[in-house]
Order: C-alpha cells, then structure tokens, then sequence
C-alpha cells in the first residue's frame, strides 16, 4: 500500500521565550492524501502557520524547537533528513507562498532571476530552459505579457500580481504538496476572488495537493474538501467541509461558525460570540484548552485533555468530551446569544 | 421617505430635519510634487473625487469598498483630520446656548473654536487597536484625555467616569491602572470605543473597527456597537471593506470605487437587487462560509487590478475593468449618481438588477 502523502504523527513545536515556552503545537497528528485539498482553520495563536513551518523545515533553533513527532512525506521522515537533503524537498516536492508577497519576494532581484533561481535549483536544466520554464510559469498564472514582465521588479507589481507570482514561483517545480499560508488575507476582496480561481484551476489540473491555511471559513467553503480546524496549538475538529459546516461537534467550531456575519443573511439579529479570548500558551488550562470559553463546559473537562475521536459524520472527529452526547447542529445561535445577554 | 433634491447637486436647499450629516461633493486631492528645493506640483492622487451623501440621526451608514477607493479618506475629511479640497460637510449640531435647537455648521469650513465644539460630538475609533492607544498611559488615562482637553469635570468625576465607561463597554472597572499591552485585541478595542463614548458624542465614525479582530472577538465586538448605539441613540458612519460585516451591522450602504459612490441603497436593497457592475462583482467574490452554496455560485471574476487614483480612467471609473462598458459612452462620460429606485441610487450608463448574493 503507497503510504500517504503526507503523514503527520504527535508534532511538537515549542518557542522558548523570556515569560517561559511557547507550546505553539501540541500533539498535532493528521494525514493528507494526493491531490487533496485540506483547509487548516483556526484564529490567530492556533498553531496552524507553526504546523506548516514544522512540516517545511522551516522552525529555526534555538528560537524554536520541533520537540517530538515524525513528519512522513511520501513515506519518508523530513526530521530525520540532512538540510542538504530538505533543500530538495523544498521547492521542489513542497512549495510554500506566504500571506506577505511583498516580504517574500526580494525587491533587489527582478521576478525572472528568482524564478530562475528556483528552477535551476530543482530541476536539471540550462539557464534559458529555466528561462523559458520562468516564462510558462508566468503565463499559468494570466500575467499579461509574460517575458517582458520577466525584468520588472517586485515594487512594479500589484499585491495580486505578486502573490500570482508568488503561486507562479510555487508550482514552477510541479510540487506534489503546496501549503499556502493565508495567500489571500493582504488582497482585496475581487482580488482574492481572482487568486483563488487561479489556484483552484492550476491544483485541479496538476492534481497538487493544497494545505490551505487560513481564519476565513469563507474562503474554505469554497475551495477544500476537508477541514482541520486548530485550537490553542491542537486540532479539535476534522473532517469533510460538509460535516464540518453542516453539522459541527465540537463547540469550539460550532462558536466560529455562528458568529460568523454573512452575506447572505438577511434580518440583524444578535451574534453568537465566543466569549472571552483564547488561553496564552504559556499558562495552558487544564484539562480541555477551550473549557474556558464553551457554553457547555462539564466537570471532566476541567480534567482531562480530550482526544479526538469519531462523531458525526464518517470522517469527522472531534475533541470534546461532549461531542456524542451535544447536537450542536439543531441549535440556534442567535437565540442563546440573545438569553446571554439577559 | 422620497428624496427629491439631487444627492449629487450642490443645492443649497436647507437639510431635512433628520439628517445629522450631509456630505455634498467631497473632494480631497493629495499633491504630488517633484524636487527638493523648488518643489513643484506635478499631478494629484484623486483619493475623493466628489462624493455626497447623508447619514440621518440614529441610523448607520456603511461605507464599503476596496483599498485605495478613498472610504478612509472620506471618514478622515468628515472629522476635519484632513482637510478637505472642496466640498460641503453639513453637520447638524446642538446650538450654543439655545435648549433643543440646532444649527447646521459646514464642518469643512468651520473655525478653530466651532471645530472644537463639534469635536466633542464626533468622535472616531481605528481600525488597530494596537496603534491608536498610546503604549505609556494607562487605560484611566487614555478613557479621561477626551475629558482633559475638553476640560470636563474635576479628577475625580473623570475618574467616575473612566469606570463607568469601562463598565459600559464590558470590561472591569479595576483595570484603570492597566496599560494597553496588557489587554488583547478585542479588550483594546473595547477600551478605543470607551474612550470615543467619553464625551457623550452623538455621532461616531468607526473606521475599520473590527477588522484587525479575529472572528470570535469580532462579533463581541459587533455586538457591543449595536448595544450602544441602542442605548445613546448613537449615529455611525461605519467604514469597513468586508461586506458581511457591512450587511450585519448598516441600515444603508454606500458602495465606493476609485474616489466615487458607485452605488449606495438601503441595505437589503443592496445586498438583494444591487444594480452597479462592480457592486455585482464585489459581491459575488465575498465567500460565504457554506460548502454547498459556494459550489452553486457563480463568481464574477474582473479583469486587471485597479486603476491608480494619481491617474484615474476619464468616463466612469470603473469602465477598464467593466464587464458591461462600451466604448465611446463609459470611457467618456461621468455617469451621475441617480436615484432609480426609491432611496437605491446607482452611478452607471447601464444599471441592471443582478441577484449575485
């Protein structure tokens, strides 16, 4: 049986800092397959960019440490690999583009060089080849006129240019993986609209896999299959987009999406709000990391971490230690947030 | 209820009785100059390029668009944090002295003193909570500074005050010897929002106030706005470029594009029957967190990026990325802001109903 894509077991990445460490991931364990498309969800501090930088290598000491874990890709364990070794991966079989296309680009190279660089890196080719690749590249991604657009500098682009380069850099490699870190948050709404189109063609047609990282439950409706979503450096909730949206089991996931505004919702009513605000993860609750904030918090919760286990749908698991008995899904929002206030 | 002046004519004609703010033709053109010594004006960014409209008393309008569409812009001309290049901002104000009467003072050309005056009734929160308070005062001083300058009360009722300001926006009134770096996102916020309510204000402009939030602490937030403009009768003009957040929170909405009002409509008009191109567009891009009806809808993806407002297209701004412009009518004629519906105006040669959301 070929292994997995991408096969995360126990991940742990702790940052040491002044007030004490960071448990930025916590047991974090999850399998990707070819060609899908996953959407990692959570709020700031959740761990879900630490979860992609631990996959890519990218957690530098003494700053951060990757403590525990195996990161499988393709069968093979990426934290057992030498740096020389990991150049290849990235790039190459992983590619990475980040919220920031003006940070990741260096402005004193002109986008041909660093395409070029990219490719002459992981491929066996010439430089004009790589050129002619760089150009292609380009055109994938609609920039209009490609080869001259090839000497232009990052500060003569838009920021959705950039980031179409950014996409062009990415899959100019025919990467099996590519984990974008919130690509579309610094863009424009319509802008957004165009990146993801694009991207959803080029992964549909290259059968890439995609890691979508993001806190817009918006943006992975309509773009992933399946879902994690992330919570104080754990994943509390998984499966399809559909369990996931249609009948969420645990409270936390349930709390993001009821107090989401939308667009399609007409008459302004009050909004569910998660109350308080997310645990520092330095000083971590005990027991359950959400307890502090759930409307439905018990006893145990106070008590024991709970893991994630299978409820609701067939590929839904969740954290909760409520998540059987809970029918989170037939409750109406607006109504409890109305009771709350009185 | 009908309008029947032109929300785009410089009438003159006195304002109805319920409008707190009228904007007529604002204008604020930033000067692009050349040279170190003899700096001379080379050209304009047309951040503003005339936009009117009113914001009636209790009511909120929002303002939306993409960046560089001047909606900041407009708010900071509103409270005379710039200065506006031409224009008229009518502001209903209670008069001197006078008990229940009002006066209609043209905040652009108003004097130190009047603007003064005014300042405690207009009051503005930002969009980064983390910028605008200052890092070094504690939070009773950060709440009681509008008091200082206006030299309300003595130490102790402004202390008073602090708490129950604190209190009112939901945090404790413990906190007053706090600092900002002590509170996260959504406290700090809370503590920008205490601090514009200070002075009692009548109106507020909230630029961007959640954006910077994540969703969670977003509809506290929200929430926090509606109950006190509930409560004191507030007026906002609400600036932001997420239009779920728009949807949820405005009574009208006025749709900006490249320095123009594009479109601007009671809200469910709006979101249900918006007659503008880019309104269209704009509305069709936001995604809406609901697998299957994501996979149903059909995107109106535009061509291109926006154009630069230092250089902004003849014609109607929008037409080198309209899907439905023709050559010849867009590209040369400015289309006005008419009134097609009752209270739906649009700024289009050729408007259409379009369901999109």
């Amino acid at each position: 049986m070929t292994p997995p894509l991408l096969e995360v077991n126990d991940l742990r990445t702790y940052f040491a800092t002044e007030e004490g460490v960071v448990r930025a991931v916590e047991n974090v364990s999850f399998t990707m397959e070819r060609g899908e498309r996953r959407g990692v969800v959570g709020e700031s501090g959740s761990g879900k960019s630490v979860t992609a930088m631990s996959v890519m290598r990218l957690i530098e000491p003494p700053a951060g440490e990757i403590v525990t874990g195996e990161i499988l890709f393709n069968g093979v364990n990426l934290l057992a690999m030498s740096e020389d070794q990991m150049q290849e991966v990235r790039g190459g079989q992983i590619a990475m583009i980040f919220q920031d296309p003006m940070t990741a680009l260096n402005p004193v190279y002109t986008i041909g060089d660093q395409l070029v660089e990219t490719i002459l890196l992981h491929q066996p080719v010439r430089r004009r080849e790589a050129r002619e690749i760089a150009t292609q590249a380009l055109v994938d991604v609609q920039i209009p006129s490609a080869t001259q657009r090839l000497d232009d500098y990052p500060h003569q682009f838009s920021g959705g240019m950039r980031q179409r380069v950014m996409i062009a850099m990415g899959l100019s490699c025919n990467p099996e993986l590519l984990i974008a870190d919130e690509p579309t948050t610094a863009l424009d709404v319509t802008t957004q609209a165009q990146i993801l189109d694009l991207m959803l063609k080029l992964a549909e047609e290259r059968g890439t896999a995609v890691m979508l990282i993001t806190h817009d439950l918006g943006v992975v409706a309509g773009f992933c299959d399946t879902v994690q979503v992330m919570y104080a450096g754990t994943i509390v909730e998984r499966g399809s987009a559909n369990e996931i949206y249609y009948d969420p089991q645990h409270p936390y996931t349930w709390g993001l999406l009821s107090s989401m505004t939308r667009l399609d919702q007409a008459q302004r009513q009050r909004l569910h709000s998660v109350k308080g605000a997310p645990p520092s993860l330095i000083n971590l609750p005990r027991g359950c990391r959400f307890r502090p904030r759930c409307d439905f918090a018990i006893d145990i919760c106070g008590k024991a971490l709970p893991a994630l286990r299978q409820s609701g749908g067939a590929l839904q698991e969740s954290a909760c230690h409520r998540a059987a008995e809970l029918d989170l899904a037939s409750l109406d929002a607006a109504k409890l947030a109305e009771e709350r206030v009185r | 209820m009908t309008d029947t002046m032109h929300e785009g004519g410089a009438s003159t004609q006195a304002i109805a009785e319920d409008v707190l703010l009228e904007v007529r033709n604002l204008v604020k053109e930033f000067p692009i100059s050349r040279g170190i010594f003899f700096k001379r004006k080379v050209g304009a960014v047309h951040a503003v390029s005339g936009v009117s409209f009113k914001v009636r008393r209790g009511e909120t309008l929002g303002l939306v668009g993409e960046s560089g569409c001047g909606k900041s812009t407009t708010a900071r001309c509103v409270i005379r944090l710039l200065e506006p290049t031409s224009g008229e901002l009518l502001y209903r104000a209670v008069a001197e002295g006078a008990v229940g009467g009002s006066e209609m003072i043209d905040i652009a050309t108003a004097d130190k003193d009047t603007l003064n005056r005014l300042r405690r009734d207009i009051q503005i929160v930002f969009q980064d909570p983390y910028a605008s308070l200052n890092p070094r005062m504690t939070v009773a001083s950060i709440i009681a500074e509008p008091l200082v300058v206006h030299g309300v009360g003595t130490a102790q009722d402004r202390l008073d005050r602090v708490k129950e300001l604190l209190r009112v926006v939901g945090l404790s009134p413990e906190h007053t010897n706090r600092y900002p770096h002590e509170f996260s996102g959504g406290q700090r916020q809370r503590i920008g929002v205490a601090r514009a309510l200070a002075l009692n204000p009548s109106f507020m402009v909230l630029d961007e106030p959640v954006s910077a939030l994540d969703v969670s602490i977003q509809a506290q937030v929200l929430n926090l706005l509606d109950d006190l403009q509930e409560e004191f009768g507030l007026t906002y003009l609400f600036i932001a470029h997420d239009l779920s957040v728009v949807r949820h929170i405005s009574d009208r909405v006025a749709v900006m594009y490249l320095g123009r009002i594009a479109e601007m409509a009671d809200r469910d008009a709006l979101y249900d029957r918006p007659m503008h191109p880019y309104t269209h567009a704009l509305l069709s891009a936001v995604p809406i967190p609901d697998p299957r009806l994501e996979l149903g809808r059909e995107r109106i993806i535009l061509e291109g990026d926006i154009p630069s407002p230092a250089n902004p297209p003849p014609g109607c701004r929008f037409n080198t990325r309209c899907p439905k412009a023709q050559d010849g009518v867009c590209d040369v004629e400015v289309p006005e802001l008419r009134e097609l519906e009752q209270n739906h105006w649009v700024a289009c040669h050729f408007p259409e109903v379009l369901k999109v959301v």
